[in-house]
């Protein structure tokens, strides 16, 4: 792998950047491989990579039957925080944020993690309780939390709508400073260039359409480019989870729905943070390149479409034009939407299954992203002792049998919930 | 948009509309004789097809019934009911 530095970019401005290698190779598929991971997006690529640095497996496939980061990765608004409750969730993500905040060094490749600092207003003071107990939880786990006054805020967000006349008025807010936002692609890129330096096989255009068991035990995998033998495998296929492990007999505790988000057209730079709200369901952010980012809630009902309809984008819209009443003039540019897993009690599944050698990361409603790197790195040491690290025990895939769920929001079992 | 053939109101925009989810999961009769298991598939355990869908709607800002609708979770296309079997 040629290292990027300040110098290779210099060296290669010299000869008009006509020199520079594809970051990664576009592999062909080996008969038979130690792991498969199927699914190129960021935790599938994480979970190669830590597979082939931190436990010596290298003859690794990640098999993506589309482009890798075209998934997910490509789709979300890109939310990075730690601000967990229950300590199964708390320890994990901020495992996950600590890896973030290495990620550029240690993949050699800019990610862009910018930590501007995470809000979450305040509307009630019902609110306040949850939040503040939260809070106050997370400065007891060791993680960064602050509750902040209308006063502050206003400081840290200038143009927000304090007026008390709007639907959820704001009495206040939590911030967590760490938290932020990433460039997502970069962390597929990133990901796979590094991945690919230590031997793993990237090979897009590949969709498994069969999983191939000898008995209870999983051998390979059928794919649109030919039956591939694994030793084990591991999916993240994120929306498509349910799909994939019913095709070797698993039924999941999990749905899939859309999740929309929108851009405006950019303007100069008016607020340097992630804002969002809970009651009016929706989250602001402005990116590099001055757009305002937008997402919300659910569209609410199964769907593998990647298609979201409009009465949904209308009803986030509004909510952040309250929050941010100069949005009412911009124009949008694109709107979109992913297939998300959403899990049972919202959080997520990183674990065993009955069928042996087969392994399950999913579930990860809305809030992924933020886990990629902690993600790949429990993943593969599941994959690697075949027993889940004691940061991802409580993911276990039987929660939900024994009654351990890990529900978050107490909203009993919907997949609502984040 | 989604139209949403409510069966006494016919078609109407999705959002006059609650979703209730997966319409083949069945309450288990007798609470006391169903098995752990049993209760986790129930409360739980989704098909969560990729393809024709049995759910249940709520026409909430309508006639306020309940009903089943068979719909593709690919293309969104509403189907007829009656295929349920096929
Ligand atoms: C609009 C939106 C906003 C979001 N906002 C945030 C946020 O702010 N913060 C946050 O933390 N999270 C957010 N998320 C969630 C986050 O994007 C996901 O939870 C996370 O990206 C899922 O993991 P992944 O990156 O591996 O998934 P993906 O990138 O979706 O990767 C899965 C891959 O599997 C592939 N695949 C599927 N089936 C097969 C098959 N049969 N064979 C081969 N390959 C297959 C797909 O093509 C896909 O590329 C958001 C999501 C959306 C849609
Ligand atoms: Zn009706």
């Amino acid at each position: 792998m040629h290292r990027y530095s300040a110098f290779s970019l210099l060296r290669h401005a010299l000869t008009g950047h006509r020199g520079w290698a594809p970051a990664w190779r576009d592999a062909e598929p080996k008969p038979h491989y130690d792991v498969v991971i199927v699914g190129g997006g960021g935790h599938g690529l994480a979970t190669a990579y830590y597979l082939a640095k931190l436990h010596g497996i290298k003859n690794v496939a990640v098999l993506e039957k589309g482009w890798i980061g075209g998934g997910n990765t490509g789709r979300n608004t890109t939310i990075v925080r730690s601000n967990y409750l229950l300590p199964g969730n708390a320890h994990f993500y901020e495992h996950s944020l600590k890896l973030w905040e290495g990620l550029s060094q240690d993949l050699n490749f800019n990610v862009m993690f910018s930590q501007r600092g995470v809000i979450n207003l305040i509307h009630s003071d019902r609110e306040r309780d949850v939040l503040a107990g939260r809070y106050n939880a997370m400065r007891l786990n060791g993680i960064d939390a602050e509750v902040i006054d209308t006063k502050t805020l206003a400081k840290l967000v200038p143009s927000i709508n304090l007026s008390p006349d709007i639907r959820f008025p704001i009495q206040g807010a939590v911030l967590q400073p760490r938290g932020g936002v990433a460039r997502h692609d970069a962390v597929a890129w990133g990901y796979a260039r590094a991945a690919d330096a230590l031997g793993v096989d990237i090979i897009q255009g590949c969709e498994v359409t069969g999983i191939v068991q000898d008995g209870s035990k999983v051998t390979g995998v059928e794919t649109t480019r030919g039956t591939i033998g694994a030793g084990s495998v591991g999916l993240a296929v994120a929306g498509h989870t349910s799909h994939v492990a019913a095709m070797a007999g698993l039924t999941l505790p999990i749905e899939t729905h859309l999740l929309q988000a929108t851009v405006t057209e950019p303007v100069k730079p008016f607020f340097d943070t992630v804002v969002s709200s809970a009651p009016a369901h929706v989250y602001v952010s402005q990116t590099d390149k001055g757009e305002v980012l937008i997402g919300g809630h659910i569209d609410g009902y199964n769907s593998y479409s990647q298609r979201g309809t409009l009465p949904r984008i209308e009803d986030i819209l509004a909510s952040a034009v309250e929050l941010f009443p100069r949005l009412s003039r911009l124009r949008l540019m694109r709107q979109w939407a992913g297939v998300m897993d959403m899990s049972m009690d919202g959080s997520p599944i990183i674990s065993k299954t009955p069928v042996e050698n087969f392994f399950i990361n999913g579930g990860w409603c809305y809030g992924g992203f933020k886990a990629t790197p902690g993600s790949g790195w429990v993943f593969a040491h599941t994959i690697a002792h075949n027993r889940p690290h004691p940061l991802n025990e409580a993911f276990h895939l039987d929660r939900f049998e024994t009654g351990h769920v890990l529900d978050e929001r107490g909203a009993g079992p919907k997949p609502q919930a984040h | 948009m989604l139209l949403i053939p409510c069966p006494h109101c016919g078609e109407r925009p999705e959002n006059e509309f609650s979703y209730g989810g997966d319409g083949t999961v069945e309450r288990p009769t007798d609470p006391a004789a169903v098995s752990d298991a049993d209760w986790h598939a129930y409360v739980y355990r989704r098909a969560n097809p990729k393809g024709p869908h049995v759910e249940y709607w709520y026409h909430q800002f309508g006639c306020r019934s309940w009903f089943k609708v068979r719909r593709d979770t690919h293309t969104h296309e509403i189907l007829p009911l009656e295929d349920e079997t096929s």
